[in-house]
């Protein structure tokens, strides 16, 4: 299991997530979801802190984080 | 029997309310139906309910909206502007399938119009009113005794259809005294509320209260929806007096207030040898097409009355249907037609279309 | 693993119709996470307006009613009204609540009806596709306002939070802004505290969230949350107005 979880299929690729991770660790993916958007996924689960921001700064309620 | 009462028209209407269940009224003032909310402020906490008076009339309807979602018996009352401002409200109570009651004594407009006793709300009443395609069901009593078994009935029909229910009154009744008395309406079958936003509890489903529907297929199918209960009810509740219109050969038409003169116009020209009859109706909307149907088949012209210009008249020839002559008399602007004034021209149509 | 942030359960799982980066979703999921913590989905009773938000009542997992343009408080006064153990939240934006609603919310909040209102100011009609609003700042392009709001035509801009918070009856006014994690957060603090007021039986409550509409303010999600804080926080500060200890407070 992963720190962050996205539910691709409700992502409108805004990119608040990604503009707002402190650690950069969000990017979106070349594919295309279902509404025709590029959805957010982690890229570096390493660097990931779990801090949860991405998930609230989502207008979508797509993300679900959790901490080890 | 119950006990014989004097009450004025707006007081009697509120008390009958109260017994019939109501315990939610939100209004505005404006004259000639003070009394009303006067009476309710006074009366529902003791029953444990609760007025309150609203910043306007567009508010006062819209807590009726609000209090008629979570299934309780609510009405507002309110005299012709302020029914111009329900408007919006009523069309979306209307449009949401909420049952609740409103009470108009009219009075003379357009604009701000006058404070006497008028019937030129008769369209605004029976035509839907607001926006969009619906109707309400719209009683118009002529005395405070039927404005009060009116009333008893008014929320049970209500519910029955979930549609507003208007009392469409006038000064007069509002302000005259009579002797009533309260008594049970006969007992309906009142469908469960299980569309009343209470809150979802126990594992219910949430319940919501709306009136959009962005696809036109599904406004469609909604507006049906509506059509339908409407259909139903004038299939059962249209209501409408018959006074010596067997033999009639002229036959007055009129509701409320002018029907209260129209009989003595009628019982006048009797003793003069003139064969009157009336028609009341007493539901407006639905309107009794069919009642009227009737009478034109034996009758030889007919008279509309009306505190108006001529609203009425047009659902009279609708039902008339050519068979006969529709005339119409009418005064506006507050003012009351007179029996005298009635019977001359009952008289002029005596001479060019009965002995003709 | 522990979980850090799950999606709040009043929340129905679907999909919004707002468009990519609109600040309604957070709102909502706002709204939703303060229903979950103090337990009340069941007594939950929501009002949603003419807007963007019209459609509110399919995202939230309680009962709801969709009042005319405007009307939201005095639906929402009817509904409190005629059951009394229900809390009852309207949600509306600035045209809805601040130009053809603006007698209803001063009125709600003058007799102190025990309601919540979540105030959504982004400055602008969103869904009739830009129009100006009250809240338009001076300057700010609409579609009815080509050159930008320009004060000796129509005004400055109405200060909701402020105004509101003048009158007795409003127990709790806090205006918060969706535009960053610690505004955020703030926000979350403000509409627990709003519902907690509605709760104690203390009065009327309101929060208004500064947001944005990226869509019809012509930027990127994120160049609209730095648009915000640039401009509408310096006209529309942030802070509680008014609260059940008592008046201004850190405004």
């Amino acid at each position: 299991m992963t720190k962050v979880v996205f539910d691709e299929e409700k992502c409108k690729g805004c990119e608040l997530c990604v503009q707002f991770c402190p650690r950069k660790v969000i990017v979106m993916a070349e594919r295309i979801n279902a509404k025709g958007y590029h959805p957010a996924v982690l890229a570096d689960e390493e660097n990931c802190i779990s801090c949860g921001i991405c998930a609230r700064m989502c207008p979508d309620a797509v993300i679900e984080v959790f901490k080890p | 029997m119950a006990e014989r009462k004097l009450f004025k028209g707006n007081e009697a209407v509120a008390e009958a309310a109260v017994r019939a269940g109501c315990r939610y009224f939100f209004g505005y003032p404006i004259t000639p139906q003070n009394e009303i909310p006067e009476y309710m402020a006074r009366r529902l906490p003791e029953v444990g309910g609760l007025f309150l008076q609203a910043e306007s009339e567009v508010a006062a309807i819209n807590m009726v909206y609000g209090a008629a979602g979570t299934g309780a018996r609510v009405m507002t009352s309110s005299s012709s502007p302020g029914i111009s401002l329900k408007q919006e409200g009523i069309s979306y109570i209307a449009g949401a399938e909420l049952p609740c009651l409103i009470v108009n004594m009219v009075r003379g407009g357009p604009g701000l119009g006058g404070i006497q006793p008028a019937q030129s709300d008769y369209f605004q009443a029976v035509k839907g009113g607001g926006h969009g395609d619906y109707y309400t069901i719209v009683y118009a009593p002529a005395s405070i005794q039927e404005m009060v078994d009116l009333t008893m009935q008014a929320f049970d029909v209500a519910e029955t259809y979930r549609m507003p229910v208007m009392i469409l009154g006038d000064g007069v009744l509002g302000q005259m005294m009579e002797p009533v008395e309260f008594r049970e309406p006969a007992p309906r079958e009142v469908p469960a509320k299980d569309w009343a936003t209470t809150g979802a509890k126990d594992g219910r489903a949430p319940r919501l209260i709306n009136s959009i529907y962005l696809q036109p297929e599904a406004l469609f199918k909604h507006n049906l929806k509506i059509a339908e209960r409407f259909e139903q009810a004038k299939k059962n509740e249209v209501m409408c007096e018959k006074a010596k219109t067997d033999d009639a050969d002229i036959v007055l038409v009129a509701y409320g207030t002018t029907a209260r003169i129209c009989r003595s116009v009628m019982d006048r020209a009797r003793a003069a040898g003139l064969k009157v009859g009336l028609i009341r109706p007493i539901t407006v909307s639905p309107f009794p097409y069919d009642e009227i149907g009737e009478v034109a088949r034996t009758a030889k012209a007919f008279l509309t009355v009306e505190m108006s210009l001529g609203q009425m008249v047009e659902d009279v020839k609708v039902a008339v249907s050519g068979a006969a002559p529709v005339h119409f008399y009418g005064t506006t602007g507050g003012v009351i037609p007179t029996a005298a004034e009635i019977l001359e021209r009952v008289e002029e149509i005596a001479r060019a279309e009965v002995r003709k | 693993m522990k979980q850090v942030y799950s999606v709040p359960k009043s929340l129905q799982p679907r999909s919004t119709h707002y468009c990519p980066g609109c600040t309604h979703g957070i709102a909502h999921k706002l709204v939703a996470e303060a229903i979950d913590d103090l337990g009340i989905r069941d007594r939950a009773i929501g009002v949603a307006p003419v807007g963007c938000a019209v459609f509110a009542y399919d995202y939230f997992d309680c009962d709801f009613q969709q009042a005319a343009h405007g009307r939201a408080p005095a639906v929402a006064t009817g509904i409190k009204r005629s059951v009394p153990d229900s809390v009852v939240f309207s949600y509306q934006g600035d045209g809805d609540l601040a130009s053809i609603g603006a007698a209803e919310i001063v009125h709600a909040a003058m007799r102190g009806e025990r309601i919540t209102v979540i105030f959504v100011n982004n400055a602008i009609y969103g869904m009739t596709g830009g129009q100006m609003a009250p809240t338009t700042l001076v300057g700010q392009k609409a579609t009815t306002a080509p050159f930008g709001r320009q004060k000796e035509h129509c005004g400055s801009p109405l200060r909701v939070s402020e105004m509101l918070a003048t009158i007795p009856g409003a127990a709790y006014v806090a205006r918060v802004a969706l535009s960053s994690p610690g505004n955020v957060a703030k926000a979350k603090t403000a509409i627990r505290k709003a519902f907690e007021t509605q709760l104690a039986g203390e009065g009327f409550s309101l929060v208004e969230c500064l947001s944005t509409c990226p869509t019809n303010w012509g930027m990127g999600p994120y160049e609209a949350m730095s648009w915000l804080e640039e401009n509408m926080i310096p006209y529309y500060p942030l802070g509680e107005f008014r609260t059940p200890e008592g008046g201004p407070n850190n405004a």
